[in-house]
């Protein structure tokens, strides 16, 4: 089955900024992946889809008690940017 | 050096033959002696692991003994966080990451008293079955060092293989434990899906995602899940029931088991020493007195097609973290976009790049039902095809990976021939079953074959039964000759 990728389009919805030679070597490869991986289609007959925890554990909840939260300093000293206790980045909206 | 295990330098250690600190010396110089060939670390962490040890003998010595993992040196594969010392998951986008808090497997093996020495080399994010794809360079088979240890986990496998650690911690979504246990020579195990948890794991595909033991010996192994596994409610997929005891089957033997040789895994596409090799396996397993039956699992000759949808699916959303915002690279841009795009074009490689691309374009409106949701319902087929199969045998076995350790550079740039060292690995992750890898012998080049004994949910004491006796039968004792530059 061939298979047709707007490669450009999937780059931006992933956010990766890729070269026009980058975006066309990984749709070539994309391509032979999907090929093989169109394979999904061969499955014979319709199982119950359960694709739920193997040990069925579901709605886990843990006590609402207050704990100690991960030292603000520390994380935010990981950041690229930071100040006055939040994180710095450029502008999302055009003012 | 003699390659200690767990059981027998626990032993040495409680009999006042051997200090934990001089245990970690011989680890420390045997990293030193083989690092520069095999790469399998990207950090040691000296003076913390020396701390460590001498608290372990100090508390030995007070008669506090916190278990079998008391004074052991550990390899721990660096995408699990440690606080303080950097974790980078082998990713340029990671590179001076230090983490602010421990993963709960750390925080289990520190309170087990062992002695942490430092994090392994992986394929980025462990996505890849080389450990070639890290962005610090790639790590190296000791038993050849012009071939590749596996992977993801083949930084961990490695240093076990080499004597640089007694026991290692890797993580498995499609193999990345079992395959390079195999390729080096040493036990791989991945634990059922829920009983380990994976906070603070560094996430590729949270569904199939499970951080287990390599080690020297099956008992190694048990000892290392037993210390580790159990209910953490800061994972939420963490199983809460009941936890079977590991060790109770080791020793019985197979007398009357019953044994399902997989039939897919094998023929066209496997080495014909590692088909024979199994194949003489299952002969001793069925004198030994188990009951061998081969068994169809139909299902698995498209369980890859359905792993290379799921898990770059999950991995595109888990990846999004990565933005330049909160931790990590960050490359300049004039709006939040354009920084993001640019810092993830920078900080991943060309195989995680590749997934993300996928699971994206898998996840994308008017694909998502032909290829993702496909791929879920080639899932439930599978586990349907193993419940089958377990309602008529008590484990299944087959090679651990189709080949033996390959040359570097061999498959670098055939991603498709590359994916196809998980086909065996793979069903149990799909499934969420534990299985493991064990050494039975070496092919005709002196490179180590695995093989692998499946079990159902939770069936890890019978699996862990069977593999005792596989290493029992196998008699694998053989060592790599790495020829050492200094030392």
């Amino acid at each position: 089955m061939p298979v047709e990728i707007d490669i450009a389009h999937v780059a931006r919805l992933a956010r990766l900024g890729l070269t026009e030679p980058e975006l066309d070597h990984y749709r070539d490869q994309l391509a032979v992946i999907l090929e093989h991986a169109a394979r999904v289609q061969e499955l014979e007959g319709e199982p119950d889809v359960d694709v739920t925890h193997p040990l069925g554990v579901v709605n886990a909840f843990r006590p609402d008690e207050v704990r100690t939260s991960l030292d603000r300093e520390e994380v935010l000293g990981q950041a690229p940017e930071a100040r006055d206790g939040y994180f710095v980045v450029p502008p999302a909206l055009e003012l | 050096m003699d390659a200690p295990n767990i059981a027998t330098a626990g032993e040495k250690l409680r009999d006042g033959s051997l200090t934990a600190v001089q245990l970690l010396d011989g680890v420390l110089k045997r990293a030193a002696d083989t690092e520069a060939q095999i790469h399998a670390y990207l950090t040691i962490d000296r003076s913390g692991a020396i701390a460590a040890a001498e608290t372990a003998d100090r508390e030995l010595a007070a008669g506090v003994d916190r278990g079998p993992l008391h004074g052991i040196p550990v390899a721990l594969k660096d995408n699990m966080v440690t606080r303080g010392l950097e974790t980078t998951a082998s990713s340029e986008i990671l590179s001076g990451y230090l983490p602010p808090y421990d993963a709960t497997v750390v925080s289990r093996l520190r309170e087990g008293g062992a002695v942490i020495v430092g994090k392994t080399n992986l394929d980025e994010f462990a996505m890849g079955s080389s450990t070639e794809n890290s962005a610090y360079g790639p790590t190296y088979n000791p038993w050849d060092i012009t071939r590749i240890p596996g992977g993801s986990s083949g930084g961990s496998a490695a240093a076990v293989a080499a004597g640089s650690a007694l026991v290692g911690l890797g993580s498995d979504t499609g193999g990345s434990i079992r395959q390079p246990a195999a390729l080096t020579g040493v036990v791989g195990m991945k634990p059922t899906y829920g009983t380990v948890s994976r906070y603070g794991l560094i996430a590729f595909a949270s569904s199939l995602d499970q951080i287990g033991p390599l080690s020297r010996t099956v008992l190694d192994s048990a000892l290392t899940l037993k210390a580790i596994w159990g209910h953490d409610p800061l994972d939420a997929t963490s199983y809460r029931g009941e936890y079977p005891d590991l060790l109770e089957g080791i020793g019985d033997g197979v007398e009357g088991l019953k044994v399902g040789v997989v039939k897919e895994l094998s023929g066209e596409g496997y080495e014909s020493d590692v088909d024979e090799r199994v194949s003489a396996m299952v002969d001793q397993l069925g004198r030994a007195g188990a009951e061998v039956a081969e068994v169809s699992l139909p299902t698995f000759d498209i369980a890859l097609s359905a792993y290379y949808l799921i898990a770059p699916a999950e991995c595109s959303a888990n990846l999004a973290r990565f933005d330049g915002i909160r931790y990590g690279l960050r490359e300049d841009g004039e709006t939040t976009e354009e920084m993001m795009s640019r810092t993830r074009a920078s900080g991943f490689g060309p195989e995680v790049t590749r997934r993300i691309l996928l699971g994206t374009y898998a996840l994308s409106a008017g694909y998502y039902d032909a290829f993702y949701g496909q791929a879920q319902r080639v899932r439930s087929a599978i586990r349907d095809d193993f419940a089958r199969a377990y309602s008529s045998v008590d484990v299944l076995v087959s090679p651990t990976s189709p080949t033996v350790a390959f040359k570097a550079g061999e498959r670098t740039d055939d991603p498709l021939a590359m994916y196809l060292s998980d086909i065996c690995t793979i069903p149990s992750n799909l499934s969420g079953d534990p299985a493991i890898s064990v050494p039975i012998g070496l092919d005709s080049r002196g490179l180590p074959i695995g093989f692998q004994v499946m079990a159902p949910a939770l069936g890890e004491p019978m699996m862990y039964r069977v593999a005792s006796v596989v290493e029992q039968l196998a008699g694998f004792d053989a060592q790599p000759s790495l020829e050492l530059v200094a030392g």
